[in-house]
Formats: C-alpha cells, sequence, structure tokens
C-alpha cells in the first residue's frame, strides 16, 4: 500500500461520516453500566425517526469519566451526556436534531476535562476501535508508512532516545536506551513484547487502551520491530480482559488484511506479525521474566536477571519488551516528533502518564496529565476530591508494589523521581484514593494478602516470607501485635526488598513501609502491651 | 559464693530431656556443690518458688496450664531455658498442629480407640485443656537461651551449664545448634 | 581459556571466565551456604541463600548465577548476609513441619545443616503448620510434602539429567507442590523410571527410600555428580 491509497481510506472513511454523530463508549467501564443497550436504543431511535441520514451512532472508546457513564457525546455540538439510560434515547437523539431534552450532561469546563492532555488518549472516545478505517482517518498508520519509507531504524531509535521517553510500566527505564541495546544485539531472531498483564488491584489504564484504541499499539510494536530488527511481536494479555482480546484479535485480522502487518509492509522490505497470547491469571507474569516464560508455554516464574531479555530473551533470543502505554506513545511521538514530546512534561520525566482514579473519588475515571502535575490537582481537581464532602487521608500509587501517600505529601508532582523519594513509585498508573474512614494498618494489610497470594513460590523469602508479613499485619490489626511484632515486620521488609528474586517480591513491603512511616501511630494505636497472648480455648469435651 | 538456685520444669514432652540431663553422671556431683534444685519433677517440690536464678523448661505448650505455669516460671525466675526441641520447636507435641485443633486427637485417643467407656476426659479445673495449636515457650515468654536438640545430649547440656556457672549465658552454636 | 581475577571476603582469586562466583570461591576455600544450588544441575537463584555483596552493583546477586568479572570484588559474609540468611532459613522451618526428631533424614540434612551454618537457635517467626499429604504410592520411594523446601531440585534432575521431567510444581505460593506428571500419585505415573535420582538429589527428607526410619537416609549425591561428568567431560572419575 502507497501513502495516497492510505489517505484515500482516511478520506472515504471521513466523507463516510454524518453530520451528527452520537459517540458512545462501548469500553468495559460503560458497558457494565448497560452502555450496549442505549446504543442499540439509539440506532433504533434514529432509525424510527427517519434521521439514518443525518445522525449516526457510533461505539467509541473509553471517554473517561467512567462514573458518569454511560456516556455519549455528540458532534459537533462536543456536548457530553452522562449517565443516560434508554429511556432517554428518544430525548437525546432529539436534542441533538435541534430539541431539547433533560439529559444530564458534563461540563466541558470540568477539570477532569479540562486539564487532561491526550496523547496515549488522543484518539479514545473519538474512533470506532473495531474499525481500523477509523484509526486511519485518525492519521493512524502514517507514522508507520514514514518510518519504513523514509527512515533507518538506528534514526527511529534515535529519535525515541532523543524524546526521553520513559518506560509506562512502572520502573521508568529509558525506552530509546532499550530499543537501541536490543537493536544492537547480534542475531538473526529478535522479538518485540507487548507486556499487556495489567494486574495492579485498581488499575485499568491499559485495559481501557487496547479497548478503546488497540492499532495504536499494533503500529507501535511494528515500529519497534523495525527499530530493533524483530519480525514478531507478541501480545501478552491477560485472559481477565475478554474485550481487550476481542478487539486485539480483530485488529491484527484487520491489519493483516490492509497489509500493516505481515510480510512487506507499505511496500518495504520489512516483515513483522503479531501474535496475541493469553495470561491465565497470575500476578507474577506481569514480571518479564515470568512473562517470557509463560509465552514460551512453560511455567510462569522468573529468573534472575541477568541475562536481561535484551541480551537473551524469549527462546533466548534479544527481546524487547515493552507496557502497552509506552508502545501507545510510539505513533504519535514518531508522527509529531521527539522535540515535540520532550517539550511535554519535566526535566527528567516526558510526556503525559495516564491513571486510572479509582476509591473515594468524587470522579472515577481515566486521566492523562503531563508528567509533572501535582497529586492535589490529580485528586483534589480533577477528581473532585473525595466523594460525599469527605477529605483525603493517602492516595496509593502503584498498587502492591507502590505506596501510601499522605494527604500532607499532595503537592508532590508526578514523576518518576519525586514520587520514589516519597516512598511510593509511579507504577502503571493506579491511583487509589482513601478517605479519613480508612485504616491503614488494613491497607497494609490488603496489599500484603494481594502478594501472598500472588507470590509464585519459587524464591524462598517473597514466598515464605509474604506469608508471615501478612499474618504479623492481621495480628496488629487485630490488636494482638507487641512492639516486637512491629520490628519483626521492619525486618522482614528489609529481607524481602533485599533478597527476593523478581520485582514482585522487592517491591511487596512498599505499603506496609510507607504506611509504616507515615500512619505509624495508626499502627502503635492497636498494639497490645500484653506479654502473655496466649487465650485459653474453649475445652474441647465442651464444645462436642 | 551462694548457690545457684536451679529449677527444671517439665511441660508437654516425653521427660527425654531431663533424663538426658541424668546422663551428665559424675558432673551432677560437680553441679550439686554449686546448684541448689529448688524445683523439679524430680523432686517433691508442689509449688514452684520465687527468686530461682535458673529455670530450664522442658516441653512445648499444650494446655491452658502450661500457659499459667510459664507465666510464674517467667515471673520467678531470673534466666529462662528453653530445654529441648519440644521447647524450642514444638517438636513432636506440635505434630497435630495441622490438624487444626486438639478435638482430633481427643476423639482419636479416647473415643475412637477406646476399649471401654468412650469419653473425653473432663474436669474443669483439675484436667488442664489441651491448646488447639502446640507452641514453642518463646512465643509465650521470654527465653534467655535455647539448647535444643531430642533429646539434647549430656554433653550439650554440660556446655549449656558451664556457660551459666561461668555466668556468661552467650548461647550455644555450631553442632551444639542441631535440632533433631 | 581466559582467566579473571577477582577478590573474595579479601582473598584475591582466580578463576576460569565461565566460572560463577560460588564455583570460584568454592575452588578458593570459601564456603557460602546453598540450598536449591546443586553440582550437575541448571541454577535457578531461588533459595537466595548464596546472596553476596559485589562492589559496585546495588542489589545482592546470587553466587550460583553470577560470573566472574574481572576486577570484581565480592563480600560473601558480612553481617547483613548473615542476618538476612538465618531469616531466610528460619522462614524455611516455620513454612512446613520439619521435625527433625523423626526425619529420616535427621543428621543427613542440608536444611538442617543450614541451620547450624547460620546461628539458628530457634525460629523466631510463626509456624505455619499446613497439613501435607505423604505420597506412598511408588513401591521404593516415597515423597513428604512436610518436608519439601521447593528447592526444585527433583524437577530439575529428573529433567535434565534424566530426562523424563517426571517431577513439576503446582500451586503458587506457600500452597506450591512439587508434584509427579499431571499430579498423578508417584505410583501411578506413566513417565518416572524409577531412577531414584530425585531421591539422591533431595536436601531434606521430603523424597526417600521407602523403608527408611528416623535418621537412616543417607544419600550418595556423589552419583548425580558422575553421571554428569562423565556425560560432559567424557570421564568417569569416582
Amino acid at each position: 500500500m502507497e501513502l495516497p491509497e492510505l489517505h484515500q481510506i482516511a478520506e472515504k472513511e471521513r466523507a463516510s461520516q454524518k453530520p451528527i454523530r452520537l459517540r458512545i463508549c462501548v469500553a468495559a467501564g460503560c458497558q457494565s453500566s448497560g452502555s450496549l443497550a442505549v446504543k442499540k436504543k439509539l440506532e433504533d431511535t434514529v432509525k424510527e425517526a427517519g434521521l439514518s441520514d443525518k445522525v449516526q451512532v457510533v461505539g467509541v472508546g473509553c471517554l473517561k469519566m467512567c462514573s458518569q457513564g454511560p456516556l455519549v457525546q455528540a458532534d459537533p455540538t462536543q456536548t457530553l451526556y452522562a449517565k443516560v439510560d434508554e429511556t432517554q434515547a428518544a430525548g437525546l437523539v432529539g436534542a441533538v436534531n435541534g430539541g431539547h431534552c433533560h439529559c444530564a450532561t458534563v461540563d466541558p469546563n470540568d477539570p477532569f476535562l479540562a486539564h487532561q492532555f491526550s496523547i496515549v488518549l488522543e484518539n479514545s472516545g473519538l474512533i470506532d476501535p473495531e474499525r481500523i478505517e477509523s484509526y486511519i482517518a485518525a492519521e493512524g498508520y502514517e507514522g508507520l508508512y514514514h518510518v519504513l519509507r523514509e527512515k533507518t531504524p538506528t534514526e527511529i531509535v534515535e529519535t525515541v532516545i532523543k524524546s526521553g521517553l520513559r518506560g509506562r510500566g512502572g520502573a521508568g527505564y529509558p525506552t530509546g536506551l532499550k530499543w537501541a541495546l536490543v537493536a544492537k544485539m547480534q542475531s538473526p531472531r529478535k522479538f518485540v513484547v507487548c507486556n499487556a498483564d495489567e494486574g495492579d488491584p485498581g488499575a485499568f489504564m491499559d485495559r481501557s487502551v487496547l479497548e478503546s484504541d488497540p492499532h495504536r499499539i499494533l503500529e507501535g510494536m511494528a515500529i519497534a520491530g523495525y527499530a530493533i530488527g524483530a519480525t514478531q511481536g507478541y501480545i501478552y494479555v491477560r485472559g481477565e480482559y475478554p474485550l481487550a482480546i476481542k478487539r486485539l484479535q480483530g485488529a491484527i485480522r484487520q491489519a493483516k488484511r490492509l497489509g500493516m502487518l505481515g510480510g512487506h509492509i507499505f511496500e518495504s522490505p520489512f516483515d513483522f506479525n503479531i501474535d496475541l497470547r493469553i495470561g491465565a491469571g497470575a500476578f507474577v507474569c506481569g514480571e518479564e521474566t515470568a512473562l517470557m516464560a509463560s509465552i514460551e508455554g512453560r511455567r510462569g516464574q522468573p529468573r534472575p536477571r541477568p541475562p536481561f531479555p535484551a541480551e537473551s530473551g524469549l527462546w533466548g533470543q534479544p527481546t524487547l519488551i515493552n507496557n502497552v502505554e509506552t508502545f501507545a506513545n510510539i505513533p504519535t511521538l514518531i508522527r509529531k516528533g521527539a522535540d515535540w514530546f520532550s517539550a511535554i512534561g519535566t526535566e527528567k520525566s516526558k510526556g503525559t502518564k495516564v491513571f486510572a482514579l479509582a476509591g473515594k473519588i468524587t470522579n472515577t475515571g481515566l486521566i492523562e496529565v503531563p508528567m509533572g502535575t501535582t497529586l492535589r490537582r490529580i485528586v483534589e481537581e480533577m477528581g473532585g476530591g473525595v466523594e460525599n464532602g469527605g477529605t483525603v487521608k493517602a492516595v496509593q500509587t502503584g498498587g502492591p508494589s507502590g505506596g501510601c501517600i499522605p494527604a500532607d505529601k499532595l503537592d508532590t508532582p508526578v514523576d518518576y523521581e519525586s514520587l520514589a523519594a516519597i516512598g511510593s513509585i509511579m507504577g502503571s498508573g493506579g491511583m487509589i484514593v482513601m478517605d479519613q474512614s480508612t485504616n491503614m494498618v488494613d491497607v497494609a494489610r490488603f496489599f500484603m494478602e494481594f502478594c501472598m497470594d500472588e507470590s509464585c513460590g519459587k524464591c524462598a523469602p517473597c514466598r515464605a516470607g509474604t506469608v508471615q508479613m501478612y499474618r504479623l499485619l492481621s495480628k496488629i490489626r487485630e490488636g494482638r501485635g507487641t512492639q516486637q511484632d512491629i520490628d519483626m515486620l521492619n525486618g522482614l521488609c528489609d529481607l524481602l526488598r533485599n533478597t527476593s528474586l523478581c520485582g514482585l517480591g522487592q517491591t511487596a513491603p512498599n505499603p506496609t513501609l510507607s504506611t509504616l512511616r507515615y500512619f505509624r501511630h495508626e499502627y502503635e494505636q492497636l498494639l497490645t502491651d500484653s506479654t502473655v497472648n496466649g487465650q485459653l480455648p474453649k475445652h474441647p469435651a465442651n464444645t462436642t | 559464693m551462694d548457690h545457684i538456685r536451679l529449677a527444671t520444669v517439665w511441660l508437654g514432652g516425653c521427660s527425654g530431656c531431663h533424663m538426658s540431663f541424668l546422663d551428665l553422671d559424675e558432673f551432677l556431683i560437680d553441679l550439686a556443690m554449686k546448684v541448689e534444685v529448688v524445683y523439679s519433677p524430680i523432686a517433691d517440690i508442689k509449688t514452684f518458688p520465687e527468686n530461682v536464678d535458673v529455670t530450664l523448661v522442658e516441653g512445648a505448650v499444650a494446655n491452658d496450664e502450661h500457659l499459667h505455669q510459664l507465666a510464674l516460671i517467667r515471673r520467678n525466675s531470673r534466666i529462662v531455658i528453653a530445654f529441648g526441641d519440644c521447647a524450642v520447636t514444638g517438636n513432636v507435641p506440635s505434630m497435630r498442629n495441622p490438624l487444626g485443633s486438639a478435638l482430633p486427637v481427643l476423639n482419636r485417643s479416647y473415643k475412637e480407640i477406646a476399649d471401654i467407656n468412650p469419653q473425653i476426659p473432663s474436669n474443669d479445673g483439675i484436667v488442664p485443656t489441651l491448646l488447639d495449636q502446640v507452641r514453642p515457650i518463646h512465643d509465650i515468654i521470654k527465653v534467655d537461651m535455647f539448647l535444643p536438640g531430642c533429646p539434647p545430649s549430656a554433653a550439650r547440656i554440660r556446655a549449656a551449664v558451664e556457660q551459666l556457672l561461668a555466668g556468661q549465658a552467650t548461647g550455644l552454636s555450631g553442632s551444639d545448634l542441631r535440632f533433631g | 581459556m581466559a582467566v579473571k581475577t577477582l577478590t573474595i571476603d579479601d582473598q584475591l582469586i582466580s578463576a576460569r571466565e565461565e566460572q560463577t562466583v560460588l564455583e570460584a570461591a568454592r575452588e578458593a576455600g570459601i564456603s557460602i551456604p546453598t540450598l536449591c544450588e546443586l553440582h550437575g544441575l541448571g541454577d535457578i537463584g531461588a533459595c537466595r541463600l548464596c546472596l553476596v555483596e559485589v562492589t559496585g552493583i546495588a542489589k545482592l546477586q546470587p553466587a550460583c548465577t553470577t560470573r566472574v568479572a574481572e576486577g570484581m570484588v565480592v563480600v560473601t559474609n558480612s553481617q547483613r548476609l548473615q542476618n538476612y540468611r538465618r531469616m531466610i532459613v528460619e522462614l524455611l522451618f516455620a513454612e512446613r513441619n520439619h521435625i527433625c526428631a523423626v526425619c529420616v533424614a535427621n543428621g543427613h540434612c542440608e536444611l538442617q545443616d543450614l541451620g547450624l551454618a547460620v546461628g539458628m537457635d530457634h525460629v523466631r517467626y510463626e509456624y505455619l503448620s499446613p497439613q501435607c499429604q505423604v505420597d506412598l504410592s511408588h513401591e521404593r520411594f516415597g515423597v513428604d510434602h512436610n518436608r519439601c523446601v521447593l528447592c526444585m531440585r527433583c524437577v530439575r534432575a529428573c529433567d535434565e539429567i534424566e530426562g523424563a521431567h517426571t517431577w513439576d510444581v503446582m500451586g503458587r505460593g506457600t500452597a506450591s507442590r512439587v508434584i509427579t506428571d499431571l499430579k498423578q500419585p508417584w505410583g501411578e505415573s506413566q513417565s518416572c523410571t524409577s531412577c531414584g535420582k530425585c531421591v539422591l538429589a533431595c536436601p531434606t527428607g521430603a523424597i526417600f527410600r521407602r523403608g527408611s526410619t528416623v535418621s537412616e537416609m543417607e544419600r550418595d549425591r556423589w552419583q548425580l555428580d558422575f553421571i554428569v561428568t562423565a556425560r560432559e567431560k567424557k570421564q568417569w572419575i569416582i
């Protein structure tokens, strides 16, 4: 395919659009509040009213304000209707056609929307995720065309390095550097892997991207494949994301049909294929070496690094592993250039970050903000603060590997270094807001239970240590703990952090450590000073 | 020099550690010159005395009486030694712990395999109640020294006792720490 | 053959470039505690007992999987490492039901030896006392999960040396169990050749010869080494 053909597809797609479009979210969030039934009703209403020439109902990806779903946005007015139910369909269709309705709308100046800056989510809520033409109409695959036809792999790697993009999976390793490492390896066979095993409790950024804009990931991976010299890609997506899997499968099929994947992409010598691998529900498979073991069909357990995947990854070959959001940045970064990208964000953290706002917050949903935005802006302005007028006690970032940030640190900007400095991590983007009713020992115990259940069992400290930490936290929570138990807990935190084999165990202590650091009094309030803590049980004979 | 006031206690164990203590043979005579045995299952003393210098505790914590005894022992002893694997780890008595409670063991012993009159012994205040989980003594009270082994050999007991006589209870090391 | 010079515990050592820190240290007479490592089997760095400090690397490195490098400075026995090792051994003792007094491997057990090596006089952690099965379905061998430390030596010996891959691991976390075939009783395993290499490899009394009683399970571990040396170097050395 040549560029004019690509433009032709885009033109045709744009021409087919009706003057008035009702974009309704069909990502998992709004589907769970009934958006598919609303969509059907809207379509029927349009047909019955004889407006089919004028009004079009389109299923799109995430419209971000998940707590207000099902969401419908109308073109060209851009009015965003909230909590639309089936009974409102007629009114809504009337309204966009010059009438009036009583549907709730979201103020376009609402800080939740106004402070967003979209790169990763630029197409989310605008395009139909199930049609490649819709992506192409949004300049999709143009970046890949220019890359394959006009750039050398080295130029691409240099662009990514120059952009300052860092891994969005949580650790923040410079993406370009990783690409350069794999590109340098001499091997006839290399692989690109997209880590879509998003497993943090409360995190749904990657799911939304996959459901809203799957072609973006394919394009990003193909560009990466060209840059490092790989011909095969794998997307490792968790089995708990059936909609994302379905859309990815559809996207791969469409891309192959149009020649954006497969042999001689855009008439270039570059071949690239992508296959899906479905995870079976182990959190540890988000760890890159465990993920690769799982792709190879082995038990999903990590192994010591080095060797790093860049040297010896899938089947011993050099392998590039990036997270969904990292790949999602690539098409736009390539299209708009490194300078454009690096102008966004802070000195060391460039670009934007997507966060999934959850917990006791008014506006649950998806936001994308420039790096360096303060937590306060995210939580209080965009998130609308705690629901029902409560006050924020803490914000948890980074899931079971992250930490709890107390309310007095809300002025911290979100970037890799600042969050690490206060004992948390950027993580993949889960952000859970807690109000004053939350007991922080409970929070620590919750995350420790998660890590205990998800520990793969390979290395002794994580396997046998998380369970002891969970028991100590339970003991303290139930009012049976002593100062000695806190000391023992601290000792185990230190052990796991320094001796565990993989990131799961090394970071499992973080929620405990950060709550001990900022909310120690909540632990101390629960302590008992009793030395004899054995309780006298009932005589078994009395209970039979 | 005053005699060291020594006590030995027998909780949930087989008394093998006490037997091993008797294996000290002629060292017992040396010991007798320096210590006064103020409480022991092999001496006829009914209540645990006050102001004990050293108490050797054999056996795991298996019933409610052991809990009360340990509280008293800790209160009245300067140095408490976990004497043998049962006291140090729970050992054989703790092998019922995976069953979850004492009931399966009681049922098995007193009902299922009883020849006559199957019933679980019960007499409040007289028959101690078994705990659901058997525990090492350091789970209940602070322990100053650990003397593992099943039983600890006489030589190992002597090594520990000599440390105490020298007034330097630094703890055992090397192969003297072997469980089992 | 390229030679690397490195320092281990203030001792200047030369090693072949393909050697690991553990091998180099052993040749120099420096002992580092290990559990999952067994000569002749692939190293997996799972037990974390052989972690050492390497100057210039922030994270502790497993000596069994870390290759020697020129100018490397290694500390194998700092106070910090000693503390960690004792904690790990205690965690292992607390995890399953290790009752040395009634174990076939009493006196011939690597876990028991590790207790001595790390100076463990008691276990500070709560005993988990899990319910574990004993599989006596095989006519010659038995497996007692109460004593398993999940070192995966049996898995590797069976896969890498015997080539049968009868053993593997199921479950996760503390619920992990070594299994034969797809969790069939060992005696019904179709792939097991009854070669007994897993028995030789097991560091504790978890896999044992039937009929052994307390303290009787001595193992001729050199037999595994013999097979591997014979196969890889064509040398039949006892």
